[in-house]
């Protein structure tokens, strides 16, 4: 058996000790150790963006890190971002704009168009499809993304809330 | 699980990093922001025996600028790409990092694990060369300057950094006044590695040129373009001088053909991204870039 760490991992505002080898990714142990399985694998190779999560508030790609290194961080996953039973607007928007389709890109999107309005809360759509470049989605087109954080940007400034 | 097993240290000092690396010797890899590193551990095309993973290193991260500006090599590609420091005195730097990926790969990115990867299709080796930049690299034995030419010149993803060595800081000289600078690339969609790309510094006297500094990127290495750089100097800024300068450099720019393009079209790109990076440069000299 190889060498285990004991981390603990501060996730969604919950912590919790785990046991994991140094060469387990972050997104596995969030999968598997922590049963969190919104956050999805895609490419596991930081190309793909299905496996973004927010780390101390910065949107970063939870393949790439080992979860060893989530110590001492604060870590966001999709299922943080709601209101206890109430989806945050951005899931909203996806929901009412058609936003996905099978739903594998989504949690990621999400976070990425979360990120997008926390640095710009009125983007343009040109700047929404640049800055989420970085996510991709085998079903949707774009279209309906681009949309999506469009209408959650309205809405969100129309209620006077920020990303 | 992806990556083969390793054991993993996180060293909180540069000392205790190199006493792991001369302790660990070619078994060991630095992990810095694990952008390049963890998708080549993924896919097992590295297998080190010992990770040793410097996020821990508060020493290794800062931007200080007085004129000439020094980069701690753990600085995230985010806080160089938003550093007023850096955009003030020199913006091409702004401009070549906002090239590099996708937002979430620059806030765990380093300017120092972009360079010390060395990927001929990536911004910052270019970048270096032709800012005529240098940087120091430490083992527990010592500390040494290298020029980014000693550092990179002629490498395809390696540099000449011992197994035992950490870069620890890059430094690039001030821009003289009465220069300008260009940054130009090429990819097929915003975000992805550049086909080809090419980097000015130009230095102006009156209308005519002289000097120039052109570093390319996206063929076999990261280069200097010394034989089109020799051809402006004394020239008029204009059309005929850059389009001289783009033949010479599209001639000597050291490129093959991979899927993502063949020889000749690198070439013609190198030829027409150098060109358009000089008009960019001289008509931006003196201070008036943005
Ligand atoms: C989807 C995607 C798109 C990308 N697009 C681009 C792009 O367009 N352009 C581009 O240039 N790059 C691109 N990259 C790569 C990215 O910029 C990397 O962040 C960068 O190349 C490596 O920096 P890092 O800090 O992540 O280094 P790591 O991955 O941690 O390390 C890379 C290498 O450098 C060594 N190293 C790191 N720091 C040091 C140090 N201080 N001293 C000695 N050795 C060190 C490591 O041992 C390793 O060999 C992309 C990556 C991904 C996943
Ligand atoms: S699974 Fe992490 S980027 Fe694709
Ligand atoms: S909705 Fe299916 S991949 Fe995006």
């Amino acid at each position: 058996m190889a060498e285990t760490i004991t981390v603990v991992l501060d996730v969604n505002g919950v912590g919790k000790e785990i046991s994991v080898e140094p060469r387990k990714t972050l997104a596995d142990a969030i999968r598997e150790d922590l049963g969190l399985t919104g956050t999805h694998l895609g490419c596991e190779h930081g190309v793909c963006g299905a496996c973004t999560v927010l780390m101390d508030g910065e949107m970063v790609r939870s393949c790439l890190l080992f979860a060893v290194q989530g110590a001492g961080a604060e870590i966001t996953t999709i299922e943080g971002i709601g209101d206890g039973g109430e989806l945050h607007p951005m899931q909203r928007a996806f929901s009412e704009y058609h936003g996905l389709q099978c739903g594998f890109c989504t949690p990621g999107m999400i976070l990425a168009g979360i990120d997008v309005l926390r640095r710009n809360p009125d983007p343009g759509p040109q700047e929404i499809r640049e800055e989420m470049g970085g996510n991709i989605c085998r079903c949707t087109g774009y279209q309906k993304i681009v949309e999506s954080v469009q209408a959650a940007a309205a809405e969100m400034s129309k209620e006077g809330v920020s990303a | 699980m992806k990556p083969a097993v390793f054991s993993y240290s996180a060293p909180e000092s540069i000392e205790e990093a190199l006493g792991l690396l001369a302790e660990h010797g070619s078994e060991a890899k630095v992990l810095a922001g694990g952008q390049s590193l963890v998708p080549l551990l993924n896919f097992r095309l590295a297998r080190p025996a010992h990770i040793v993973d410097i996020n821990g290193i508060g020493e290794l991260s800062y931007i200080s600028s007085n004129g000439s500006l020094r980069l701690g090599a753990l600085t995230r590609l985010t806080a160089v790409e938003e550093s007023g420091d850096v955009s003030s005195g020199h913006p091409i730097i702004t401009r070549a990092v906002s090239h590099i990926g996708h937002r979430a790969i620059r806030n765990r990115g380093t300017i120092g694990g972009s360079l010390a990867h060395n990927d001929p299709a990536a911004e910052t080796p270019a970048l270096l060369l032709a800012l005529d930049s240098e940087v120091t690299a430490r083992s527990a034995g010592g500390e040494r300057t290298l020029s980014a030419q000693e550092l990179v010149g002629d490498r395809f993803f390696e540099t000449s950094l011992g197994d035992d060595e950490l870069l620890t800081e890059i430094r690039i000289p001030a821009l003289a006044a009465s220069s300008g600078w260009g940054f130009q690339e090429l990819s097929r969609r915003h975000g992805d590695f550049a086909l080809a790309g090419v980097a000015a510094v130009v230095t102006m006297d009156g209308g005519a040129i002289s000097s120039a500094a052109l570093g390319a990127f996206g063929g076999a290495y990261a280069a200097r373009l010394p034989e089109a750089e020799a051809a402006l100097v004394g020239a008029e800024a204009g059309e005929a001088a850059f389009a001289a300068a783009g033949e010479r450099a599209a001639a000597e720019f050291p490129t093959t053909s991979d899927v993502h393009g063949s020889e000749e079209y690198r070439r013609h790109l190198i030829g027409v991204l150098t060109g358009r990076a000089l008009a960019e440069a001289t008509s931006n000299t003196g201070g008036e870039n943005g």
